[in-house]
């Protein structure tokens, strides 16, 4: 199992918990498992074509997946996945 | 290497010397950082939550010159947080209350004031006499063009953005390292990252991340110290957690990339899917809304189905008497309790949340939908002023 960080903004579509376990050997099927799990989350993440959205970054442990194999990046049990959404505010 | 060029010529009085003594006998400053602070130019865009604790503490640590770019008046929900300013500036513009706030702080500051929307038309003009940019916006489309600006201009941007308990901090622009558009390619779709206004922010969340912009700030003119570059740092006020995540330049970045493809700044508006003046509220009330006046005149006369689609802690600051409280994230499930028979009205806050909520109600099969125009703010405006507003 990997543990995954839910970021504020997305923790309403998970039980407003800031940490999920989910099972997978990659990125792709952390986040597949977690979707299906929370099925609220899935447009968040996903665009209709089912891809990443690019104001969303993905790391495993430290690393940004769009520079290791994407969806495909290896999760090792024990690792952290890091959801990471744009935020802007500040005033 | 630092942005700042040169301190040549400059010197510290006698009384800029007993100012800045605890800087002066620290070998990482001493006489030389300081006069390079006095050198430096650093605008700060905004002068809000995080805007306030940088110009504080960034005029008391003697920058030679601070720009603030800001169009905005106090008002009192500034006050949670935005500390530059005091109760007795609400209603004063936010750039004569912070300049005077910072000059309190120290006179020697040359304060650089800008009343505008920074601006594509604009913002070339503004930045290109600093050394340093500060970004403390609140919105996609100002944080993409102060990013664009930095990059066309060769200017270091010191970011930092905040919600509720989460705050972000990095620095882009750095000769070899990553910019903003290497982190967040694109903005999100409007309306589904909510702003501090929408979202709320802990009141002390701002100080924290406007104080690692200010050090890094501090440390970029002096040249010491490892800067915050290709690392994104995370901060959790709830958990007390700091995590550094790795940031790399995009070798496909459009516009600090390899192969640029964006030579001049565009319309961030249009990039960001967001209206570049919110549209003004029509007069009147359509087919599908209700006035506050008439709402209360359909109360007085008998039982009304009034539904409150705020969140729960909304609920508790006020309420309209007699309504029952559906957030508009139950709306789905929870819409079995209404009779589809019923005339239903909905309120929220404003009557934007109200109107995603009729939408709903009217797709699955409810005929009569009317949302209360203006909302709880407008009830209080014009039917029961001892509502309080939030």
């Amino acid at each position: 199992m990997a543990k995954v960080l839910i970021p504020t903004p997305l923790r309403q579509y998970v039980d407003k918990k800031d940490t999920v376990e989910a099972a997978g050997a990659t990125v792709g099927e952390v986040l597949g498992a977690l979707t299906t799990q929370y099925p609220d989350l899935r447009k968040n993440l996903y665009t209709d074509e089912g891809k990443l959205r690019s104001f969303v970054n993905v790391y495993v442990n430290d690393e940004d997946i769009r520079y290791m194999s994407k969806d495909a990046t290896a999760v090792a049990a024990g690792d952290t996945v890091t959801i990471v959404p744009s935020i802007a505010g500040g005033l | 290497m630092t942005p700042v060029e040169t301190a040549a010529g400059l010197s510290l009085s006698k009384e800029e010397i007993l100012r800045y003594s605890r800087h002066l006998i620290m070998p990482e400053v001493g006489m030389d950082g300081q006069l390079k602070l006095k050198a430096a130019k650093v605008l700060l865009i905004g002068t809000g939550g995080l805007g306030a604790p940088l110009g504080m503490y960034l005029a008391a640590a003697g920058i030679g010159k601070i720009g603030i770019v800001d169009f905005d008046v106090v008002d009192y929900t500034n006050l949670q947080r935005q500390v530059i300013h005091g109760t007795s500036d609400v209603g004063r513009k936010k750039l004569d209350s912070a300049a005077d706030t910072m000059k309190e702080i120290n006179p020697y500051v040359e304060i650089a004031k800008y009343e505008v929307a920074l601006t594509s038309e604009n913002a070339m003009e503004i930045l290109k006499d600093y050394d340093i940019v500060v970004d403390g916006t609140d919105n996609f489309p100002t944080r993409y063009l102060v990013n664009d600006a930095c990059i066309l201009l060769g200017k270091i941007n010191v970011y930092g953005s905040i919600f509720r308990f989460e705050g972000q901090a990095t620095v882009f622009g750095h000769p070899g390292g990553p910019c903003y558009r290497c982190l967040y390619p694109e903005p999100p779709p409007p309306g589904l990252v909510p702003s501090c206004a929408e979202g709320g922010v802990l009141g002390i969340l701002p100080g924290v991340i406007g104080l690692i912009q200010a050090t890094e700030t501090v440390k970029l003119i002096l040249g010491a110290g490892e800067p915050l570059v290709g690392r994104l740092m995370l901060y959790d006020a709830l958990n007390m957690k700091f995590r550094e995540l790795k940031l790399r330049k995009n070798p496909d970045c459009p516009i600090c990339g390899d192969h640029r493809t964006i030579h001049k700044l565009i319309d961030y508006h249009q990039f960001c899917g967001v209206p570049q003046h919110e549209p003004e509220p029509e007069p009147g009330v359509t087919a599908n809304e209700i006035d506050v006046t008439a709402l209360k005149a359909r109360m007085d006369q008998g039982k009304v189905a009034l539904v409150d689609v705020r969140e729960p802690h909304e609920y508790q600051i006020c309420r309209i008497p007699g309504s029952i409280l559906i957030p508009l994230g139950d709306v789905p499930k929870r819409m079995n309790e209404l009779n589809t028979a019923d005339e239903i009205i909905v309120h929220c806050k404003s009557g934007i949340r109200s109107a995603k909520a009729c939408d709903l109600l009217r797709q699955s099969g409810f005929k009569r939908v009317l949302n209360v125009k203006g909302g709880i703010l407008a009830w209080s405006d014009k039917i029961d002023p001892s509502v309080p507003k939030y």
